[in-house]
């Protein structure tokens, strides 16, 4: 056990990194990698303000509170995981407790036999080849502390492989729960590959079970996209105030694939999602959608980074946020559109409401454009509920709250309408009504 | 139904309507004429309960009961009714979704459960008939993407759909074609009836060729000038509001 570790800083978790490295899973050709990315860790250093992609959060700070290092498993047997399940949501059901694969809570019921769903720990010995060829390649180790971090700790998570043309059928729903009694950091890092042609529906889900102090969750999953594969991605972050997260997605997309991510934030006391998605191959498809509804003192910075480095891809980016209370939101949004890139169309939108004067938003909408015949725009709006549209509906008799709700559900409507999960988006219809009603 | 006594309201520290009296009794259309600026607008905002507007005098009594007192959603559940001379835009909510919870709100207010589906989707169907609103129309967001005609055609089909007892049409006939005006105005001469009055709130007299008034009102800088019947329309046709100026001035 090594929980009782106190660490602050940069150096510290350099230093413990040594004293822990011996214990982390993973065969030569990892422990390889990790050495290299605690390296590249100790030479980034955790962002300061003056750092322009940490500008608006302040990791620093949420750093130097003690907490204890945890890269060993804690078991939650026998709890219920029924609340965390979506309501007539028929899938696959993943539990990661604090990162670690519970292979007791987890439930994969007529998966198709191809399909490799196991705990990271036992891919790095069973599964080698594929994690010498995908390991650490999206989720790159130089360009951000925290993959650097994670990457060097990464303790568990789950490791998906879908072989090619495999469609699985119904959608794997990750469960990560954290839960802690003192206040804790964990790695989780899960490896998704998705073969030639392949069809999958994820849905990750975000929660806490008995979380009476912070912890910070540093996550990091790679997802190998082939060519003509086909994957959806859904991410719902209803966690309650004491988990905070720096969340980083790292999509490589081959030849003819489609993704699509939503990034649904509801709740959370201090949330960072870095969605990084490279178009490595020509006539791609990439739509990152997110929508964050904040309240309270909540912190929610969504930072997305799309890398056109091949020939007709298109990509779509619209992000809402409606904000309440003292709450902060964060839309950076980024397309660099790589010489080679010709016939990119890339689209990016960030619309947002704020609901009290209290509440803030920055958004940050960047093009970086080196090819010559490209469609590229960006838009960014903020505003207050519209009054008159407020007044029309209340002329027709509809009371202030249900007006407002009506007006806000359509706000985020055109987002909700590109989660083709039928359960699942009424499971966060109902969530949303909840928050909105608060 | 309606009593309006020495009504005083302006918008911004600007008072625009300035003893303004009318009375309307069930069953009655009256038309209210002026030239741009005269407080046309001020009148039926004032009316519907905006707040951007401040009633600085006077009384409004609604069925016997003041209605300067309720907010905008009361005076709709009460049975007013404002024809938007710029009917809003309002992407993502469905005309019928909307119109379903306008309806049932106003059925708790007086106390009656919500309506039945197949009962609303009838009444849609029927009402929709009466403007010959196309029925994808209704399903689509509100107003949105829609030409100026669909949009005061949409203001009529709400009214047809929420039955009001007091029904203020603000300028309905603003950027119409002739065939929309004929539609409109066969809608409301449709919903006329013994127990619902309307206010024709119009700067030409075109309107109430198709929707034959009562009573004609001349509003000007803020009061009611001159009153008469559907004669007098067309003397403002015939003569232009400069005639009524003048008057003004002499008097």
């Amino acid at each position: 056990m090594i929980t009782a570790e106190k660490i602050s800083s940069t150096d510290k978790l350099v230093s413990d990194f040594e004293a822990v490295k011996k214990t982390l899973p993973g065969n030569s050709f990892v422990q390889s990698i990790r050495q290299k990315a605690i390296e590249s860790f100790s030479a980034l250093g955790i962002p300061a303000r003056e750092n322009e992609e940490y500008k608006y959060s302040n990791v620093q700070k949420l750093f130097s509170e003690a907490v204890t290092l945890s890269v060993v498993e804690m078991t939650l047997s026998k709890i219920s995981i029924d609340k965390y399940l979506i309501p007539n949501l028929d899938a696959h059901i993943i539990v990661l407790i604090n990162g670690f694969l519970s292979e007791e809570l987890s439930l994969l019921k007529n998966l198709e036999k191809s399909v490799v769903v196991s705990s990271l720990q036992k891919a790095f010995e069973k599964h080698s080849e594929f994690i010498e060829r995908h390991f650490s390649t999206c989720a790159d180790i130089n360009s951000d502390a925290f993959i650097a971090l994670n990457t060097a700790y990464a303790s568990d998570g789950v490791f998906i492989n879908v072989p090619d043309n495999t469609v699985v059928e119904k959608p794997i729903h990750i469960i990560n729960i954290i839960a802690a009694k003192e206040s804790t950091f964990f790695f989780p890092r899960n490896l998704f590959v998705v073969g030639k042609s392949a069809q999958v529906q994820l849905v990750e889900t975000f929660e806490t079970h008995d979380l009476p102090v912070k912890a910070i969750s540093t996550s990091v999953t790679e997802i190998a996209i082939n060519e003509n594969a086909k994957v959806q991605y859904y991410r719902l972050q209803n966690d309650c105030g004491n988990g905070q997260q720096i969340n980083t997605v790292s999509a490589s997309q081959q030849k003819n694939s489609h993704f699509d991510t939503n990034t649904v934030t509801l709740s959370g006391g201090w949330v960072r999602n870095n969605l990084n998605i490279a178009l490595n191959g020509e006539n791609c498809e990439s739509h990152l959608n997110g929508l964050f509804i904040t309240s309270d003192t909540q912190h929610v910075d969504n930072h997305t980074l799309v890398d056109h480095r091949k020939p007709h891809c298109e990509s779509n980016q619209t992000y809402k946020g409606i904000l309440d209370g003292k709450s902060t939101g964060i839309f950076n949004g980024k397309i660099f559109v790589q010489r080679d890139a010709q016939k990119t169309n890339a689209y990016q939108s960030s619309k947002n409401i704020l609901l009290s004067d209290d509440a803030t938003i920055n958004a940050k909408p960047q093009l970086e454009i080196y090819a010559d015949d490209v469609k590229c725009s960006h838009g960014s709006s903020t505003g207050k509920i519209d009054e008159d549209a407020l007044f029309y509906l209340r002329a027709r008799g509809l009371g202030i709250e249900s007006a407002r709700k009506l007006l806000l559900h359509a706000f985020v409507n055109d987002v909700m309408q590109t989660i083709r999960i039928n359960a699942l988006r009424d499971y966060l219809e109902t969530l949303i009504h909840k928050k909105l009603g608060e | 139904m309606l009593t309006i006594k020495n009504l005083r309201a302006g918008i911004e520290g600007k008072e625009i309507i300035k003893g303004f009296n009318l009375e309307v009794k069930a069953g009655e259309v009256h038309a209210i004429m002026g030239p741009n600026g005269s407080g046309k607008s001020t009148l039926s905002n004032v009316l519907a309960g905006r707040e951007d507007y401040i009633v600085s005098g006077g009384e409004v009594s609604f069925n016997g009961k003041n209605l300067l007192d309720m907010s905008p959603e009361v005076r709709a559940r009460e049975g007013l009714f404002l024809a938007f001379q710029y009917p809003i835009e309002i992407p993502g909510v469905s005309n019928i979704n909307f119109l379903k919870t306008a309806i049932n709100e106003i059925r708790a207010y007086k106390g009656i459960g919500p309506m039945e589906a197949k009962d609303f989707l009838k009444l849609i169907k029927e009402k929709q008939a009466l403007v010959e609103l196309q029925g994808s129309l209704a399903g689509r967001s509100v107003n949105e993407g829609f030409s100026g005609g669909e949009k005061k055609r949409n203001e009529i089909f709400q009214m047809a759909v929420l039955e009001p007892t007091l029904a203020i049409l603000d300028e309905t006939d603003s950027g119409l074609d002739i065939d929309a005006l004929r539609i409109v105005a066969n809608g409301v001469n449709k919903l006329r009836s013994e127990n619902r009055s309307f206010i024709v709130i119009t700067h030409y007299q075109r309107l109430l060729d198709y929707i034959v008034p009562d009573f004609v009102h001349v509003l000007y800088d803020g009061v009611i000038v001159k009153s008469g019947g559907k004669e007098l329309a067309l003397e403002l046709e015939e003569k232009g509001y400069d005639w009524i100026k003048k008057e003004v001035v002499e008097a």
